[in-house]
């Protein structure tokens, strides 16, 4: 047994996979703290749980395209690191929505809204900035073809458009979205010309009345757009596919299909579109108020079928096609949970979790010194390897799956200090109950592990155990905790096994240890052996 | 320090022991009275449970000074814009917190404004939380379906480790805990929050580990006893307690500060919130945990274990074999619950000195 193990060779092991884990955790051009949660630096979550109409399920597939749309709306809001996830299958799931910063009170409205979808003909185009006419590049036919006016026409110069004149004013109530009229009479002109798309809050959606005129603008913000009342809704669509042209030529191109009635409206709504000129031959794509796509139609569409074909990315016919089949969320979401947490308590909540979590640390610090004397130094090490293998962990896990600290979890670390302190207790103790049977210090340490490390691996067995299914069988915060406290107890696991283990066995080795002072904690004298029973040995 | 060290070696020698295993009546009793009382607490009282079980608003509004002015200014706001406060309470001496049955948003919202308004606070400074009212169930029903899974694993898990007798042992010491643990939730009127549901799983995960630890002392003191007539099971494990005790106090001690620290800490800084309910379900239940471990899940095991053949035929062999006198010094079992003998150590210091020189004359 003690032959075989050496202990300078797993020190230098754990030595450098902590030096492995800080070059990762701190590698250049990235984040180099952890990630925290919303609770810790403020910022709104909401848990949404998407309801089906009774006696049908809800299938994985329209969960991810809700989370899709859901996705989009959130990247609307423009807040680094929002995240949108799903947690649980089926019809437990829920969609969970952290968007981390940001706890206006209008967040979570515009997320559970069904969005809607409309298509629209355009009755007048600002381009922003003068440029050579550009006429979407054609045709949405029975297989005609059709730019995404996105790509087509993107402004080149992101510089102000000139239109919003200063003779133009008009009262700021007019201008929120949506912005509609039933006649597109009056001031309308005016509360188009005075639209900036850079500043409006038109993108990030708003629920438009389909019988109404609406000013919109394109999903970037590079064009404005005045669209008539609405001659389709997302629910004339029957399907809509991303794919490539069956003769192979041309890019990436969405196939839509109709139903039988929407097939009709579309027949007369491109009957009339293709007998206009630009750029009232293109109609919008109009979702949540905000122009996806506005391609142009040259000729009538009447068999319900048609190709919308352009500059497509694989990503962006993708998108697009997700759009049209579901821009209206495929299901209805119910508002489980909402939390908003202002940044000012957030950081509150962290120093207060920083605090109790030093104060804890020092008073077992004290504790194990006290008690344990020269072995209570290596325990202190030890934690203090376990609290950095933590720390680099975390960074790590940030990074890599998204994982966040949140409050629950930093009182999972906390708690974890205690049941990391034991496996060190229980080590020693063993130790120490050895010596009281008459072992020289050496063969202690040796036997004290090999019975130690059964407990540990027993009782640490069980602490995983419980980590695994509070992790599996929950959502939200305890979630957070069970991870935290299954992380560390593997941490504690490897810093038992290689660090302490090593330390104690170097110490064990050392003179000044055998030499037995009441310093070392170890003593035999002061564990009650008696000279005869040490000499024996 | 040294003295805890001290009854350590006694303990661990077996010159000094406490009769835990043979008192269990007593404890059994204490037991008993404790789990009696959270019960009927629990049916009395019932659990305060956080808005997240039962569904509703909260509204954490930051003011200078908490006062109870605060609370009725909140109060008359809350009704003035329609809602009805179901409780309005100061944390930590400079938040007022509101709580409501469910709102929809848009009602939380104008509420929130009117909160805002009428404290001078910037809105987004307004921690809002909303709860559905069938979030709590689901709440629930995870937690007890992980309660379910955890207890099927667990008893797998320790009857193959060790045997089924511990395993019943241990699940009966978890009973303990948790019923204790709420049951002093319900006398307290602490909130049922998803923390302190976390902490009711923690004391889960805590109170088997601390029980595991136990068991495999005594699981090492038991093998091989049969062979002979020493001693009962019983005493077997009676001695494993006891040189497992300082260990379970040092665990204790460990675990139990930062726990503490987060209470202190919680309160002080933060009023009522996540950390709180967290550690209370935490301290109480480790404390009773440690309790149980020792007290509660040695006794049973060793009375499960009294039935089994091989066990009474051992005791009967014991009894035998006392009987007859023929071992005298095996009549060991000091019942010294008072003062522990302290072993003669001599002058420390000189004691120190003198093996040193030995040594390096050697």
């Amino acid at each position: 047994m003690a032959k075989h193990y050496r202990p300078g060779r797993s020190l230098l092991i754990f030595i450098a996979s902590i030096v492995g884990l800080a070059v990762w955790a701190f590698w250049p051009g990235q984040n180099h703290a952890p990630k925290l949660g919303l609770d810790l630096r403020g910022g709104t979550q909401v848990i949404l749980s998407p309801q089906v109409a009774a006696g049908t399920t809800l299938s994985q597939e329209q969960l991810n395209q809700t989370v899709a749309i859901i996705r989009q709306r959130v990247d609307g809001f423009g807040v680094a690191e929002s995240e949108v996830t799903i947690q649980g299958t089926g019809d437990g799931a829920k969609i969970i929505v952290t968007i981390p910063g940001e706890t206006s009170r209008t967040v979570v409205d515009q997320l559970k809204t069904t969005a809607q979808l409309n298509f629209r003909a355009v009755v007048a185009i600002d381009y922003g900035s003068p440029q050579p006419t550009p006429t979407p590049s054609d045709s949405a036919s029975p297989s005609g073809s059709a730019s995404p006016s996105a790509s087509a026409s993107a402004t080149p110069t992101p510089t102000p458009s000139p239109t919003p004149s200063p003779s133009v004013s008009v009262a700021p109530e007019l201008m929120v979205p949506p912005i509609q009229s039933p006649d597109a009479a009056g001031d309308f002109a005016d509360r188009f010309a005075a639209l900036d798309c850079a500043t409006s809050d038109i993108k990030n959606g708003a629920t438009d009345d389909p019988a109404q005129y609406l000013i919109s603008c394109e999903k970037d913000g590079s064009i404005k757009y005045v669209l008539a009342p609405a001659d389709l809704v997302g629910t004339d669509i029957e399907s809509a596919t991303a794919g490539l042209p069956q003769q192979g030529a041309g890019g990436w191109q969405v196939d839509l299909q109709m139903t039988t009635e929407g097939a009709k409206k579309f027949a007369d709504s491109t009957t009339n579109l293709s007998s206009q000129k630009t750029p009232n031959n293109q109609f919008a794509i109009v979702l949540d108020g905000v122009v996806i796509s506005a391609p142009a139609v040259n000729e009538p569409i009447l068999g319900g079928s048609a190709v919308i074909s352009g500059s497509f990315t694989a990503d962006e016919a993708r998108a697009l096609a997700q759009v049209l089949k579901f821009g209206a969320l495929p299901v209805s979401l119910d508002v489980d949970e909402v939390q908003q947490i202002s940044p000012t308590l957030g950081n509150d909540q962290l120093h207060a979790g920083l605090l109790a979590g030093g104060f804890g640390l020092l008073l077992v610090i004290i504790y194990l010194l006290l008690y344990y004397r020269a072995l209570g130094v290596i325990a202190v090490i030890s934690l203090f390897a376990a609290a950095i293998m933590t720390y680099l962990v975390f960074i790590i896990l940030g990074r890599g799956i998204g994982f966040t600290l949140t409050l629950a979890g930093i009182a999972g670390a906390i708690v974890s200090i205690g049941i990391t302190a034991d496996s060190f207790v229980i080590y020693f103790e063993r130790i120490r109950d050895e010596i009281r049977e008459g072992k020289r210090l050496r063969a202690a340490v040796d036997q004290g592990w090999t019975r130690a490390r059964r407990t540990i691996l027993a009782a640490d067995f069980v602490s995983l155990l419980a980590a695994g299914i509070l992790y599996y069988l929950s959502v939200g915060s305890v979630r957070g905790f069970a991870f935290t406290l299954g992380l560390i107890t593997f941490v504690d696991i490897a810093v038992a096994f290689m660090f302490t283990r090593s330390l104690v066995t170097k110490l064990g080795n050392s003179r000044w240890m055998n030499a037995g002072s009441a310093w070392t904690g170890v003593s035999p004298e002061r564990l009650g052996v008696t000279k005869s029973a040490q000499e024996v040995n | 320090m040294a003295s805890l060290s001290r009854l350590g070696n006694s303990l661990y020698r077996g010159d000094v022991s406490f009769n835990i295993v043979g008192r269990r009546k007593a404890w059994y009793a204490v037991s008993g009275i404790l789990i009696a009382l959270s019960i009927a607490t629990l049916g009395v009282r019932g659990l305060n449970l956080g808005i997240e079980f039962k569904g509703g608003a909260e509204f954490s509004v930051p003011v200078a000074q908490a006062t109870d002015q605060s609370v009725t200014q909140a109060r008359e706001t809350v009704i003035a814009a329609g809602e009805t406060p179901s409780t309005v309470t100061i944390i930590g001496g400079n938040k007022v917190r509101i709580q409501t049955p469910a709102l929809t948003t848009e009602e939380s919202n104008a509420l929130s404004s009117a909160l805002a308004e009428s404290f001078g606070v910037p809105e987004a400074e307004i921690k809002v939380q909303l709860v559905g009212p069938t979030w709590g169930d689901e709440v629930s029903k995870n937690a007890a379906r992980a309660l379910l899974v955890f207890l099927v694993l667990v008893a797998i898990f320790l009857s193959v480790y060790f045997e089924w007798p511990m395993a019943i042992a241990a699940l009966v010491a978890l009973a303990h805990d948790v019923l204790i643990t709420v049951g002093i939730y319900a006398l307290s009127g602490f909130e049922v929050t998803p923390a302190s549901v976390i902490g009711f799983l923690t004391i889960l995960g805590y109170s088997l580990y601390d029980t595991v630890v136990v068991f495999d002392k005594v699981k090492e003191n038991t093998k091989g006893i049969h062979g002979g007539s020493r001693s009962t099971y019983s005493e077997a494990a009676n001695l494993a307690l006891n040189q497992t005790l300082v260990r379970s106090i040092n665990t204790s001690v460990v675990a139990l500060l930062p726990v503490l620290s987060i209470l202190v800490v919680g309160v002080s800084l933060l009023g009522v919130g996540t950390l709180n309910d967290l550690a209370l379900a935490l301290f109480v239940g480790m404390l009773v945990g440690t309790y149980s471990s020792i007290f509660v899940a040695t006794p049973i095991l060793c009375q499960i274990k009294e039935r089994q053949a091989e066990n009474i035929a051992l005791a009967k062999r014991v009894a035998a074999r006392r009987k007859s006198g023929s071992i005298g010094d095996e009549v060991k079992v000091v019942i010294a619950p008072g003062a522990p003998i302290v072993n003669s150590a001599g002058p420390r210091q000189q004691q120190v000195k003198k093996t040193r020189a030995r040594r390096s004359k050697r």
